[in-house]
């Protein structure tokens, strides 16, 4: 083995009660890409804001190049030649490109010479590593993925030979996520060392040479990843055996719930979102939705819930028509037994400063149920909120924690639990796992398969083909604001593929 | 010749009324930029006021009630940013309270120390800033248009008009040409980028409210030590308010500043000025509506119609670091 870039030995870092990492053992080689995987709040972002600088670990040493290594900040970490590129990035939108990779970094106290340097250094680093960017662009106004490139710069120009990416593909697309794993291949052969924390399998496989998994705040296994696979990295991750692929029984499919006849949606700028689509869902099916992202899957979603006001089109539930162009609101269709789990759950799902318990009779706070008089019933809404958070597994199983506490996956627990325990005969549900974790995955899947058997009508909206695959009896194609197929479950993914990216749809026309 | 002379003169009371306006204005520009709103302009000023008149009282000098002016201000500034940073308080409600503290506290001293209900002793010539009239003023004033041009409004002021109005291209030099101006337009917009570049954000803002303390404290002094001879209870009358208008009237631009409180203060003048005069057409106006007329302007210009006026994007919002 080469020698190590990076030694972390016995590594402890509570949080109050909380221990985020508990002796953490962890060498990366020098000249390589190494993975470090684990469910949200495994502890690995932790890890890496210690090893960077941000938090100070209770006990334990850290190695750089073999040398023991104090550090204390962030300007520490730079210093020993160790640079990272945040989640969030750390950029100022409103900044050049040139005036952020500078800041913290400039030369003397006036700007003219630290600007020359880094145009210069730029064009450097442009050249070498094939790193393009217009120097003198505004960030905000560069797209997401020149963003991150922007970030990479800048560690780069601070001389980081160890570069620590947190989570990089969770805001790109496919195409510019491969572009970043082109870069960072490119970055290797140069010698650099690369850290990349996901927890996203897929890209563990394509990218890194070395994976760690970690669980619980504990280092569980390191593999050499050529020698390991998906499998047994998930198994690893969530500590038992994980279905990738939830069994499930032939739908029986029953009486149409929600019928949507030529429905038309337009978006705010007046461009035609949903054109014309038509679909039928049963009882005790599961539909799914595939599609690229940003054509029309949203906007449908949002004109069913009641959300947004279609154009035209005529839709009934239960085979009582709705009138989803202007009097339908979203309070009429719940207590008409549709229910809705939105695609952000962070804007429209949730109101994060509330706590679980208040999150989980949200929209349903008119019932009965939690009422006494004009007042809310509290101790009927605690024990309810138990009920759901012992039934999903909500952790931590604490109904009066504000929900902004909770992981991303617990989050959509929240949700999903509160709209699925009100018995709804149809549900709408959009991005079902989007940020949540394979353990979670797993379990939300299976709960959307039993709403199923139970004979409701489910609806599923989703941008990671699997799920679709993975879950729906029928999948519909939207491309370009319409339903240009509809396949069985066994559908191949290609097959999907060119339907998604609207070849069928374009050949049909001509 | 009346008409020209008369607008000379509403001119020049233009530059002398905007000048408090602009130095408070620059004042928040600097702890804005850095994100901490600043509502406590006013009550800096303030204390600024009584601590210079105070001072320069007492000691018989203009130069030692400056620095006790500024001393004071930077230690209201200080305060605020203890609240604000240090223990990550609500920026209004420090700022509100500093205001009261200081309406509250100068008038008790005042009373306190020198027993004139409130006020300072009148300065005597010596413990003020006089005028500085430039060389060959007296001889070009007889020449027409530049004479009075050269005489009124450029020559015959007090060295804080001219720190003042010097104060705009060197804030913005220091701004957007040094790399403190660098850091502390970061610090406003995106704190964690500037944590995670290994500069202390604390510190970075500490240093931005020292910078409105001093402007502050200056903005005081010329109240109490050049256009008063004194101070006066509760002297600055809304002006740190003003400023805090025109700071969003500018979208927080040192020059768009220098700007927005000369139309600002050629507001207040041409109000002293048409006081009782007959408006051509309108005719009379009352003394009140023209001394509305500020306000008036402020809220017309808030309510939108300069556009859209985008705050430094972490303006208000104590830096913590995430988990």
């Amino acid at each position: 083995m080469a020698q190590a870039a990076i030694e972390l030995i016995g590594i402890n870092k509570s949080f109050g009660a909380v221990r985020a990492n508990r002796d953490i053992n962890l060498q990366v080689a020098r000249g390589t890409i190494h993975g470090i995987v684990g469910e949200n709040g495994a502890g690995k972002s932790t890890l890496m804001s210690i090893l960077y600088g941000f938090y100070q670990a209770d006990s334990g040493e850290i190695h750089v190049g073999g040398k023991p290594a104090s550090i204390h900040t962030s300007n520490d970490a730079i210093a020993l030649g160790i640079g990272m590129v945040h989640q969030h990035f750390m950029l100022v939108d409103n900044f050049t490109v040139l005036e952020n990779i500078i800041l913290g970094a400039e030369t003397d106290a006036l700007l003219k010479s630290s600007i020359a340097k880094a145009r210069s250094e730029l064009d450097r680093l442009e050249r070498e590593y094939g790193l393009e960017v217009d120097p003198d662009a505004v960030i905000e106004e560069l797209p997401v993925g020149l963003q991150q490139r922007v970030e990479i710069l800048k560690a780069l120009y601070r001389g980081a030979e160890i570069l620590i990416l947190d989570e990089p593909t969770g805001v790109l697309t496919p195409a510019e996520a491969d572009h970043l794993f082109r870069i960072l291949k490119q970055l290797k052969e140069q010698g650099k060392t690369i850290v990349l924390i996901t927890h996203k399998l897929r890209e563990i496989m394509a990218i890194t040479d070395t994976v760690s998994v970690m669980r619980q705040g504990t280092m569980v296994a390191t593999r050499v990843t050529k020698e390991t696979t998906v499998g047994e990295l998930a198994e690893l991750m969530v500590g038992r055996r994980v279905l990738l692929r939830v069994e499930k029984g032939e739908s029986e499919a029953g009486a149409i719930k929600l019928s949507v006849k030529n429905l038309t949606v337009k978006d705010s700028r007046g461009v035609t979102m949903v054109d014309n689509v038509s679909f039928d869902v049963r009882g005790g099916e599961i539909v799914g939705i595939a599609g690229v992202a940003g054509n029309g899957q949203s906007e449908l979603l949002e004109a069913i819930s009641g959300i947004r006001h279609a154009v035209s089109g005529e839709v009934t539930l239960d085979g009582k028509p709705i009138d989803l162009t202007g009097k339908a609101d979203p309070g009429e269709l719940r207590d008409r037994g549709l229910a809705h789990v939105p695609e952000d759950r962070h804007h429209v799902g949730l109101v994060l400063a509330f706590e679980e318990n208040e999150n989980s009779i949200l929209g349903y706070h008119d019932d009965e149920r939690y009422l006494k008089g004009p007042f809310l019933n509290v101790d009927a809404i605690m024990a309810d909120a138990k009920e759901k958070i012992e039934k999903y597994d909500i952790r931590p199983g604490n109904p009066r924690l504000r929900t902004a506490n909770f992981s991303g996956g617990n989050q959509q627990k929240i949700v999903l639990a509160r709209e699925m325990e009100q018995d709804p005969g149809v549900l709408i549900v959009g991005q079902p796992t989007r940020g949540v974790d394979v353990g979670a995955i797993e379990f939300i899947h299976k709960r959307l398969i039993a709403m199923r058997d139970q004979g409701k009508a489910v609806l599923v909206v989703s941008v990671e083909l699997d799920e679709i695959r993975s879950l729906s009896d029928r999948i519909l194609v939207m491309f370009a604001g319409r339903v240009v197929g509809e396949r069985g479950p066994d559908a191949t993914e290609g097959e999907l593929g060119l339907l998604m990216a609207g070849v069928e749809h374009q050949e049909a026309a001509q | 010749m009346d008409t020209f002379n008369a607008i000379i003169q509403v001119l020049d009371s233009t530059i002398r009324l905007s000048v408090p306006l602009l130095l408070a204005c620059l004042a928040g520009l600097y702890s804005e930029r850095a994100g901490i709103f600043d509502i406590g302009l006013e009550g800096k000023m303030l204390v600024g006021a009584f601590a210079g008149a105070s001072a320069a009282a007492v000691f018989h000098s203009a130069l030692i009630g400056l620095g006790m002016a500024i001393l004071i201000s930077v230690a209201f500034a200080l305060v605020h940013g203890f609240a604000s940073i240090t223990h990550r308080g609500n920026q209004i409600v420090s700022g509100v309270a500093i205001n009261f503290i200081a309406a509250g506290s100068t008038i008790i001293l005042g009373q306190a120390w020198f027993q004139q209900g409130g006020r300072t002793p009148a300065l005597q010539p010596g413990e003020r800033f006089e005028a500085i009239n430039w060389p060959g003023a007296d001889a070009m004033r007889d020449v027409p248009i530049i004479g009075p041009i050269y005489d009124e409004l450029i020559s015959g002021h007090s060295i804080l008009v001219y720190f003042a109005f010097a104060m705009v291209p060197i804030t913005w030099w220091v701004l957007f040409r040094t790399r403190f101006g660098l850091r502390l337009r970061a610090v406003g917009e995106n704190p964690a980028a500037v944590d995670t570049a290994g500069i202390s954000v604390a510190w970075l803002r500490y240093r931005a409210l020292i910078c409105t303390g001093i402007l502050t404290g200056v903005a005081g002094a010329y109240l109490s030590m050049v256009q008063n001879g004194g101070f006066v209870k509760d002297m600055t009358a809304g002006k740190g308010y003003i400023a805090l208008a025109a700071l969003i009237f500018a979208k927080w631009k040192p020059v768009n500043a220098m700007f927005a409180c000369l139309l600002f203060g050629f507001l207040d003048a041409a109000a002293i000025r048409l006081q009782g005069s007959p408006l051509p057409i309108i005719g009379k106006v009352p003394v009140q509506f023209m001394q509305a007329l500020p306000y008036v302007l402020t809220v017309i210009l808030l309510a939108g119609f300069i556009g859209k006026a985008i705050p430094p994007r972490a303006g208000g919002v104590p830096y913590v670091k995430e988990r």
